[in-house]
């Protein structure tokens, strides 16, 4: 089963004629999600290799029943793409595009909000729920079925210690990939308690970075609301203060974000937290029982 | 992107708000000129993107021209907080009777706009915070309907402002609430907001950082980038496209994603070592892209070892693989590379590498066996 995409997602992808969009939105079919139909303006009743084209996602939600909308928009666009797919009546709108302005995203974030859907992203990897559907640019061969779940701010890492737990024998079920702008749609806080209701999950990794106090607030939610074992991991313990590292959110100001400090309630509110990707999938091994060869 | 004193007025200006009249000047002639030009007592300060200018000497009140030269001589140059002054904004002097605080913060946490105001102004607001909470009035704004008037009115009520200048406090929040908005600014603060002894209220200092990515529809604020205030691997990474941080180790990290490369410089730093920078080539990276990011790391002169750590997801391997020959081909390459290859054809990138047998490139199949092996050769190459 999983979190957000599985087996009834029927996906929509918007900037499908695009290059990106024709690659990712083949590859995630290839994978097995059940990808319905793509939307460009402009090109409805062309189709990308059996893939009809819309001209819109309220056309291509009437007609093939989509539920879930992929967002492969260049950035200047992308965010009126986020009002289309939230008024199309899609329930989970993954967002990949990568350099919306904060502002725009700060007004989408509240009328996403208002509209009672779903938004993962954006700047985000995108959602695989292991062996049933990807949703978004992840190499999911790297990754094995399981059990447990794993949530990240960014891509490559997330497949680092997707690899890291599959070398040990551990599957997962979903990787959840957040996103890692200041404004994201769906925050650690939302994918521990999407992790705490899935059944299919009884173990949740939690990747956090530099920046914001995000990790702090799901340390806290952590000790309330989460049964579940959590393993943590912090990356930017070395980044200097007030630099962006990579991505815009990923920020040190004064003493607020650091890693250190994220750790710190993290390790408070008994969560492991391993210093590297390594340590972090043999604390979950250990926490499993899983021997770790030598 | 974080504006000078000058530009962020510029902006403040444009939108109303009330600033001395003042000049830039990269030269004492230059201060000399202006003070000239803007008549009686003026102020020479210190251009620079960091705070503690006062207490670092690097904002001087001067009578008359030739003391502006003198106080220009005298700041140009300084290094305050590991900046160099190198440009000046000589204003009119301005008469102070109360100094205020106000910010305007992009709240990601609460998803609001976060309003601060202080009668307590011209010190560390981190310090009014801590020390006299109630003096510090916030307020968080809906972005969706904007800063009302009744809003900034209830906030001057809660910071008591005095009751002489509340409009005037007021109507400057609207004005900055409307620049933060319209220009993309991530922050706004003016410290001290000024009270002049009659009643004149005005932006002494001005804090104006705006959102890199809304740049691309402010075109006049992207121009404003001083180019010479960034190290020159900065500078050069930013023509070509790449994302660079310069750090003060001796290791160079070359690797996709910027979660993957902040991780990379924690192991780095756990297996002994210091990372001369962050570089994230980003998803896809071509080779020429592999080739332009090691000119970069390379003009650092303090790397000593380059650690490649690349997990392929849309980038392919073979392209990194082929921009690590590439670059060896065209590129005087001194020191050695440690190469770490998973994911998207990394079985083919990896080929790729031990056909073209290159001399002083590892391969290494871990994460942490190559961060160890980086900083080994790093230490054995400074000996």
């Amino acid at each position: 089963m999983g979190v957000l995409v599985g087996k009834d997602t029927r996906l929509v992808v918007s900037g499908i004629t695009g290059r990106e969009g024709s690659f990712h939105a083949l590859n995630n079919r290839k994978y097995g999600t059940n990808v319905v139909a793509g939307v460009t303006p402009g090109k409805g009743g062309m189709d990308v290799e059996g893939i009809p084209v819309f001209d819109t996602i309220a056309d291509a939600v009437a007609q093939t029943q989509a539920n879930t909308s992929m967002l492969f928009v260049p950035p200047r666009f992308a965010v009126d793409a986020i009002y289309e797919a939230a008024d199309s009546g899609v329930e989970v709108i993954i967002c990949v595009t990568e350099g919306i302005p904060a502002h725009d995203m700060l007004l989408a974030y509240h009328y996403v909000k208002e509209k009672g859907v779903r938004l993962v992203g954006p700047n985000c990897p995108g959602v695989c729920t292991v062996g049933e559907a990807n949703v978004g640019i992840m190499p999911a061969h790297i990754f094995t079925p399981g059990s447990v779940g794993l949530v990240s701010r960014s891509g490559t890492l997330t497949y680092q210690l997707g690899k890291e737990l599959s070398d040990l024998g551990i599957g997962q079920s979903t990787i959840l990939g957040i996103g890692g702008d200041p404004i994201i749609g769906t925050n650690h806080r939302d994918a521990l308690a999407l992790f705490e209701a899935d059944p299919d999950t009884d173990m949740i990794v939690m990747v956090g970075e530099i920046g914001g106090n995000e990790e702090e607030l799901a340390a806290e939610y952590i000790k309330e609301h989460i049964t579940k074992p959590v393993i943590g991991y912090i990356a930017g313990l070395t980044a200097p203060e007030g630099k962006a590292m990579g991505h815009a959110g990923a920020i040190i100001s004064g003493n607020s974000g650091t890693a250190q400090g994220k750790v710190s309630a993290l390790e408070a509110a008994g969560v492991k937290v391993g210093k590297n990707p390594t340590e972090v999938a043999h604390l979950v091994a250990e926490a499993r029982g899983v021997a770790v060869p030598a | 992107m974080d504006l000078y004193e000058h530009q962020g007025k510029e902006l403040f200006a444009r939108h109303g708000v009330n600033v001395s009249a003042g000049m830039v000047a990269f030269t004492p002639e230059e201060a000399e000129a202006a003070a000239r030009e803007l008549g009686g007592q003026t102020v020479v300060k210190a251009q620079v993107h960091a705070g503690g200018r006062g207490k670092a000497g690097g904002v001087k009140l001067a009578t008359d021209p030739a003391d502006a030269k003198e106080k220009a001589e005298n700041i140009l140059g300084l290094d305050i907080k590991g900046h160099i002054v190198r440009r000046l904004w000589i204003e009119d002097a301005s008469d102070i009777d109360r100094e205020y605080y106000f910010s305007i913060n992009f709240d990601r946490t609460e998803k609001a706009v976060l309003l601060m105001l202080s009668t307590e102004g011209g010190m560390d607001i981190e310090e009014v915070a801590e020390k006299t909470p109630e003096k510090l009035a916030t307020m968080h704004i809906n972005p969706v309907w904007g800063l009302r008037a009744f809003e900034a009115r209830q906030l001057a009520f809660r910071a008591k402002i005095d009751a002489d200048v509340r409009n005037k406090v007021v109507a400057m929040m609207l004005q900055l609430y409307d620049a933060f908005i319209k220009e993309d600014a991530m922050l706004v603060e003016v410290n001290p907001l000024l009270i002049t002894p009659t009643g004149e209220v005005k932006a002494l200092d001005s804090k104006f950082s705006v959102d890199d990515n809304a740049l691309f529809r402010h075109p006049d604020i992207a121009a404003m980038r001083d180019v010479h205030a960034q190290d020159p691997q900065e500078q050069m990474a930013h023509e070509k496209g790449v994302t660079y941080v310069k750090l003060d180790g001796e290791v160079g990290i070359l690797g996709n994603g910027a979660g993957l490369v902040m991780s990379t410089l924690d192991v780095i730093q756990q297996a002994g070592g210091k990372p001369a920078n962050f570089l994230d080539v980003g998803g896809g990276a071509t080779a020429d892209e592999i080739v332009a990011s090691l000119e970069i790391i390379l003009s650092d002169e303090k790397v000593r070892s380059i650690f490649f750590n690349i997990f392929g997801g849309i980038t392919r391997c073979t392209e990194v693989a082929q921009g690590i020959i590439t670059a060896l081909e065209q590129l005087d390459v001194r020191v050695p590379m440690v190469v770490r290859l998973d994911g998207t054809a990394s079985e083919e990138g990896l080929q790729m590498l031990a056909d073209a047998n290159l001399d002083n490139v590892t391969i290494a199949d871990t994460m942490l066996g190559a961060a160890a092996e980086a900083v080994k050769l790093a230490s054995v190459a400074t000996v």
